[in-house]
């Protein structure tokens, strides 16, 4: 467990160091799930090692935001005046954003003559 | 004996008062979301968001305080982003099969985020770097930042605009989905990540295991396209 997330902290330090060394735009943690990515596919053992510690950290991925969204509260009294039409804008747009998403991945695989995988 | 007071206003200045909280508030939230047998709109971070943001307020207590303690589970951000790896490699086989659809999907979902935000914003009469700002409320906070610093928008607003985007995803998501009829879990999963990064992954992780994946593929590949395009979109269409 301690062996498996010092993986996850050693690759986000690669990925940050890489992501200084060649002043990329992706952040480091980016960079990091990247190159495990692709150590996983070359070393499977590994891969299969930790794959227990992964998702039972990510079951709680949503805990992980609450520190940084309690900050939105910072930004209302500068967005108060302007709130409607963001909130407009926001609402909207992820609306949208998902339903296009969902639908051009649903029909673009109808159109590849692939059948759905249909959960429910 | 010591004033309860005094004792408070110790724990209060101290980071373990607040680190236990949030993760209080968050086991309360969660345990809101079960009770109300997992309901999208009863989502865990808005509730222990909101828990918190009373709390703050009502004791008089400041974010910076706050975030002295928090931001040990703020910190896990990264390593959580890098553990994504894992459910991308357990599920690469269907990754792979699903490489044309997840492709369009992307380019659709990113542009019809920025483009459709601009335009709504712009619609409803917000301008200048307001409205840059709107340009990568999409992407994953870092990548976001980042963005708005090019494009000349005002990066802590965008912070907030990203992290609500994803809190307005993580409640919409299902609903919408089951409505226009999309029931793949992988179509699902793979467009709320692009729209709405990490807070919609997590909620893709609660409902299914291959929805979670792929919603952290499509988090990290809007991540890579809203840093590569946004500049691009700016110039073009603004």
């Amino acid at each position: 467990m301690i062996l498996h997330f010092g993986l996850f902290l050693g690759f986000q330090l690669v990925g940050e160091t890489i992501a200084r060394i060649f002043a990329l735009r992706l952040p480091g943690p980016v960079i990091g799930m990247i190159l495990l990515a692709v150590l996983l596919l070359t070393r499977p053992k590994i891969g299969t090692a930790i794959e227990k510690t992964a998702t039972g950290f990510l079951s709680h991925l949503s805990l992980l935001y609450v520190p940084a969204g309690v900050g939105i509260v910072q930004y209302l009294d500068q967005v108060s005046e302007i709130g409607l039409p963001l909130a407009v804008a926001l609402v909207g747009s992820t609306v949208l954003a998902i339903a296009a998403g969902a639908l051009t991945f649903k029909y673009v695989n109808r159109l590849l003559g692939v059948a759905d995988e249909t959960p429910l | 004996m010591t004033d309860i007071l005094d004792i408070w206003s110790y724990l209060a200045e101290g980071q373990l008062l607040w680190l236990t909280l949030t993760l209080m508030a968050y086991l309360v939230g969660d345990g809101c979301f079960r009770l109300a047998g997992r309901k999208p709109f009863v989502n865990p971070v808005l509730i222990a968001m909101i828990l918190l943001t009373v709390l703050l307020k009502v004791t008089g207590t400041s974010y910076a305080i706050y975030f002295e303690g928090a931001q040990f589970v703020h910190f896990m951000l990264g390593p959580a982003t890098v553990a994504l790896a894992v459910p991308l490699w357990s599920n690469w086989q269907k990754v792979k099969n699903a490489a044309v659809p997840m492709i369009a999907a992307l380019l659709v979902g990113a542009f019809v985020a920025m483009g459709s935000a601009v335009a709504i914003g712009a619609a409803c009469g917000l301008r200048g770097d307001v409205l840059l700002s709107l340009v990568p409320k999409s992407a994953t906070s870092p990548v976001a930042i980042g963005v708005a610093e090019a494009i000349g928008g005002l990066p802590t607003l965008t912070v907030a605009l990203v992290l609500i985007t994803g809190v307005i995803g993580a409640v919409v998501t299902t609903p919408l989905l089951n409505t226009i009829g999309v029931r793949d879990y992988r179509a699902r999963g793979f467009a709320t990540g692009v729209a709405a990064h990490g807070i919609g992954t997590a909620r893709a992780f609660q409902v299914h295991g291959t929805a979670g994946a792929f919603a952290g593929i499509g988090m990290v590949l809007n991540a890579i396209l809203t840093a590569l395009l946004a500049p691009l979109f700016v110039q073009l269409f603004m």
